[in-house]
């Protein structure tokens, strides 16, 4: 019983509380009356007054236009129809010709100002940016020739937050052939359970190179191994959905990824495609398991697993269910890197390997290669990096076949913004059984972004 | 019967306030300066860590998988803002796999937003003047009066999420506040002989410093922010510092000391390792130490080789 009177005493109280506000209203309707009235006086008098002041200046305003002989000839720049004179009047900050400038057949008085009525919308502009690549070679390449000079690739990229969930990226690449999907996809970042949710195209999480673009590559070129068994420049870069999740433990960093993809994907240089879906059940599968750890504050070690499975679009002689051959990508891949914290802006290692090997299933039988690049990036001063990489690889379609290269590499960073690169390529193509053709090449490149400030690469 | 259910409604009425009450709001920051302050903020009611190392240079911190760890179990972050962390944060943002510290969420705490920015850029900003900052010079956090208004922002929004704790948190900001109002007396005493001592910094770290104690910066030995050191530039530099008499050089911990020592040696300037951070060197345990380490490094320099 002496609950339910608590409970009683707490309604009285809060009826109190909120009591004052309708108390006061009742006090006395006399008053507020007479209060409303004077208020309605007072707002008549305003727009009695604002009234003949806006028939004045209406007034005003066409004798203005009456008196300005002829109207002012736009000049290129200010091509657009001069805005009627109520945004005229409207639009804040009017621009005035300079002193001096006046006459000459340009304009005269307020110039239009373009842009501020508009400006509250380009705040949910996505971030853009574009980085421009451009690539010389020169020597001779029999096998896999690249052209002297060539604006290799303009990736623009488009990225912002789209809602309280979610954030979108788009990476389109212009290259010499025409434009390019290199990345379109919507992070989900608010999924219960710790999950990491792509959802579009994007490059796939099979070993380390595959998932970087090319202006984060410390080479001019992508290695032998990845050129030969997993799809070339472009890669596994397919339309999926990716999960990832953290997967906790005391010890280190570790996550796994799954994805699972349409099952088209980049060709080798000879033409073969790692993966090709001739049905809709054909999908393509990468998953990847990440641990990274901390040696010290200035050193790391990143390793990798990845497995990958797909149709490869070959095959197996079935008239009725043609296109079932698979591909098989088994990757390792190890990453160290040091890097001083307190001298981090000039001198910096990072030592990376990745180890492939491909099980591809062709209609005369399996084809068992593999492949593998090892390279060292040093950063000898604040804005100079040295580099070298050995190649070796086995063809896709033809295991017995194995090309061997190897690189060594130069780099200057103006700024941040933008990289001059030299790269002395020597490789030898392993054609065909006991043919090899020796390439011997200096390639080159500039690499330049504006734009939006993108994150530095790890 | 009826007052069961009393006492259940009560209960369960009163379950979330004291789940919310047990256990420490787990608060990243991306600095250490900012570390400090939420610690002489939140007291004994969080737990604060740091990203940056105080020696390091903010604007270049590497986006380590470790740190994402770190930021998934965190409840706050507390951001420097104004662009300075623009080159790692937002990955590990992003894959942290927390809702709590997404922009724009209640645990999401950009700490420049009540402190006096300096240097917006006014015009056109483009990057040709180097690496600018739009939104204004983000090494605001080396004023007191600065240091004032990042724990009040802390200090509000931990208000926010932790309402139980919300007297608990003002008292700690008021009692900072007050150390911090005293000891910048004794610093500014401290600086006021020296009034108008001319410097030259390295990058622009010490707008908001020099602004508070009187210093006046002539130079750079970056060109441009973010363009490391030229020859011309150098020598420009050197003529100026000899024609204005300049004989002090503040050198954050993080860059070279090759191009400043030589610029010293012609001019005869002393070049002082200055730390622009908390745990910029391992006395500078605090961000009232901060101050009391840098103060007292600059008048040394200044009593001794007489700078004006």
């Amino acid at each position: 019983m002496t609950v339910t009177r608590y409970v009683c005493a707490m309604a009285m109280a809060g009826a109190i509380a909120l009591a004052p506000s309708s108390v006061f209203a009742q006090e006395s309707p006399q008053a507020l009356r007479q209060e409303i009235d004077q208020l309605r006086k007072d707002f008549d008098a305003l727009k009695q007054q604002y009234g003949d002041r806006l028939e004045a200046l209406e007034k005003k305003l066409a004798a203005v236009d009456g008196a300005a002989t002829p109207t002012p000839t736009p000049t290129p720049e200010a091509a657009a129809p001069a805005p009627p004179p109520e945004t005229a009047a409207a639009a804040p900050p009017a621009a005035q010709v300079p002193p001096g400038a006046e006459g000459a057949g340009g304009p005269t008085g307020a110039l239009p100002t373009y842009g501020s009525a508009v400006k509250g919308s380009n705040v949910f502009n996505p971030d853009m940016a574009v980085i421009g690549d451009f690539l010389g070679a020169a020597g001779t390449n029999r096998v896999n020739p690249t052209p002297s000079l060539e604006m290799h690739e303009s990736e623009v990229s488009y990225q912002a937050i789209v809602d309280p969930y979610a954030r979108a990226d788009f990476f389109l690449s212009f290259g010499q052939e025409g434009v390019n999907l290199e990345e379109g996809f919507l992070t989900l970042t608010e999924l219960p359970g710790g999950l990491l949710t792509k959802v579009g195209k994007f490059r796939s999480a099979f070993g380390k190179v595959n998932t970087l673009h090319n202006h984060i590559l410390t080479w001019t070129d992508r290695p032998l191994v990845t050129q030969n068994l997993v799809g070339g420049e472009d890669g596994i870069d397919d339309a999926g959905i990716s999960v990832a999740r953290l997967i906790p433990n005391p010890w280190i960093f570790l996550e796994a990824t799954g994805q699972v993809f349409r099952g088209d994907s980049g060709e080798d240089p000879y033409g073969n495609a790692v993966f090709q879906s001739t049905k809709r059940s054909e999908l393509a599968y990468v998953t990847h398991l990440r641990g990274y750890h901390d040696i010290t504050d200035d050193a790391n070690i990143d390793l990798g697993f990845s497995y990958s499975y797909g149709h490869n679009g070959l095959s197996n002689g079935n008239a009725v269910d043609p296109g079932s051959l698979v591909t098989q990508l088994y990757g390792i891949d190890a990453t160290y890197r040091w890097k001083p914290l307190q001298r981090s802006l000039y001198h910096s290692f990072v030592g990376r390997g990745e180890y492939i090997w491909s099980r591809r299933d062709q209609p005369t039988g399996l084809q068992s290669g593999s492949g593998m690049y090892v390279s060292g990036d040093y950063q000898l001063g604040r804005r100079w990096f040295t580099g070298v990489r050995f190649d070796r690889s086995a063809h896709a379609e033809d295991a017995s076949l194995t090309d061997t290269g190897g690189s060594f590499i130069v780099t200057y960073w103006p700024s941040e913004f933008s990289q001059v690169r030299a790269q002395y390529r020597r490789t030898n193509y392993n054609t065909a059984p006991s043919i090899v053709s020796s390439a011997n090449e200096i390639l080159f490149q500039f690499q330049f972004s504006i734009g939006a400030h993108g994150a530095h690469p790890f | 019967m009826k007052r069961y259910l009393a006492l259940f409604i009560t209960a369960l009425l009163l379950t979330p306030v004291a789940a919310r009450a047990q256990g420490k709001l787990n608060v990243m920051t991306t600095t250490e300066d900012l570390a400090s302050i939420a610690r002489e903020i939140g007291g004994d009611h969080i737990t604060v860590e740091g990203i940056a190392k105080g020696y390091q240079d903010p604007h270049f911190v590497e986006a380590k998988p470790s740190f994402i760890l770190k930021l998934q179990k965190a409840d706050v972050l507390v951001v420097v803002g104004r662009e300075l962390e623009i080159g790692w944060l937002p990955p590990l943002i992003q894959q942290s796999r927390n809702s709590k510290i997404q922009p724009g969420s209640a645990g999401y705490i950009d700490a420049s937003l009540q402190a006096t920015i300096l240097e917006v850029p006014t015009g056109q900003v483009t990057r040709a003047m180097g690496d600018v900052h739009p939104l204004g010079n983000p090494h605001y956090w080396m004023d007191p009066e600065n240091g004032k208004r990042i724990g009040k922002e802390i200090a509000d929004k931990l208000s926010e999420l932790r309402q139980n704790d919300k007297a608990y948190f003002a008292q700690r900001l008021a009692d900072f506040t007050t150390r911090l109002d005293a000891a910048e007396k004794r610093w500014l005493a401290q600086l006021a002989p020296y009034k108008g001592t001319k410097v030259v910094t390295y990058h622009r770290s010490f707008p908001n410093f020099a602004e508070r104690f009187g210093l006046d910066i002539i130079g750079y030995v970056e060109p441009k922010p973010g363009i490391p050191p030229s020859p011309q530039h150098t020598l420009d530099l050197i003529n100026d510092m000899k024609r204005q008499n300049v004989k002090v050089m503040l050198i954050e911990p993080y860059f070279d000391l090759k191009t400043p020592n030589a610029i010293g040696r012609d001019t005869g300037a002393q070049v002082l390792v200055m730390p622009p951070s908390v745990g910029g060197v391992k006395e500078i345990t605090d961000y009232f130490k901060l101050f009391d380490y840098d103060i007292n490094l600059l008048v040394e320099a200044i009593k001794k080789t007489g700078a004006k």
